[in-house]
């Protein structure tokens, strides 16, 4: 059943993600990247990571596709979509991404997991995901948690600046 | 019991995708979905080393991912905003301002 689902899961998001960059029209390609995101939640639930398949449903599914599919309607991208959507480049671009996909695939043939770290599924099941989750996060890695939030403020900041119409003085 | 390679493998067909869309499209819009594409490709991986290890680490690090793509997203969609009012282009090939 497992591997029927991750086999399913694995499918759908490789097709899906050649015709997210395939597609002639923007919009069509972030409709593909909402069914893309969702199917990836189903592989972090596999994985026993509940905690991060909501939030991959929620932060990339309901906000930044929502993002994106604001600034397509925003632009008039009627002009854009007649000319070809790749640029003069692409075979060699193409060669670039499969010699990297080879070295990478080849590279992981050898891996072997060596350090087992303290929280199996025994230890997660008895804390719940959640909070074992909150427990590492706000211990060992706050510090981290705390400039993620200023590199959110900063983000917030910036779009405003950059986006609005510069004021006559 | 899936092998933890074949979500590596996974992990890593989805970030090489990615990385073909972002050197190939001409258009700057499907070059930020291209970036979040290989986003999720490095959060699958860090997410079943997580999970094989057994060690939490692996998606603390997703969700520091995932603040990092929801700045970058924000930031670049404002920028293709204030690159479209001064040239109406998302073509990234037509925008040479900047070539010496």
């Amino acid at each position: 059943m497992v591997e029927f689902l991750f086999g399913y899961f694995s499918v759908v998001i490789v097709i899906v993600s050649v015709l997210v960059v395939t597609s002639r029209n923007p919009v069509h390609s972030v409709l593909w990247m909402l069914l893309l995101f969702f199917h990836i939640a189903g592989v972090y639930l596999l994985l026993n990571a509940e905690f991060l398949a909501a939030t991959q449903v929620i932060v990339y599914a309901g906000a930044i596709l929502v993002l994106f599919l604001f600034t397509i309607m925003l632009l008039d991208l009627r002009e854009e979509i007649r000319l070809g959507p790749f640029t003069g480049g692409w075979p060699a671009a193409l060669a670039i991404a499969l010699a990297v996909l080879i070295t990478v695939v080849a590279g992981i043939w050898g891996l072997k997991p060596a350090y087992i770290g303290p929280w199996g599924i025994k230890e997660i099941q008895t804390e719940t995901h959640t909070k074992a989750l909150g427990k590492v996060l706000f211990t060992e890695y706050l510090v981290p948690f705390e400039i993620a939030s200023v590199v959110l403020l900063v983000a917030i900041v910036g779009a405003v600046v950059l986006a609005k119409k510069k004021l006559k003085t | 019991m899936i092998p933890l390679h074949w979500y590596l493998w996974l992990g890593s067909v989805v970030f090489c995708i990615g990385m073909a869309g972002f050197l190939m499209r001409r258009n700057i819009i499907i070059m930020f979905l291209s970036i979040e594409l290989m986003l999720n490709g490095v959060n699958i991986n860090l997410v079943a080393l997580s999970h094989y290890m057994q060690d939490l680490r692996g998606q603390v690090l997703t969700l520091m991912v995932i603040a990092v793509a929801a700045a970058e997203a924000a930031v670049g969609l404002a920028i293709v905003i204030a690159l479209f009012r001064n040239r109406p282009t998302v073509h990234v090939d037509e925008i040479t301002e900047m070539k010496g």
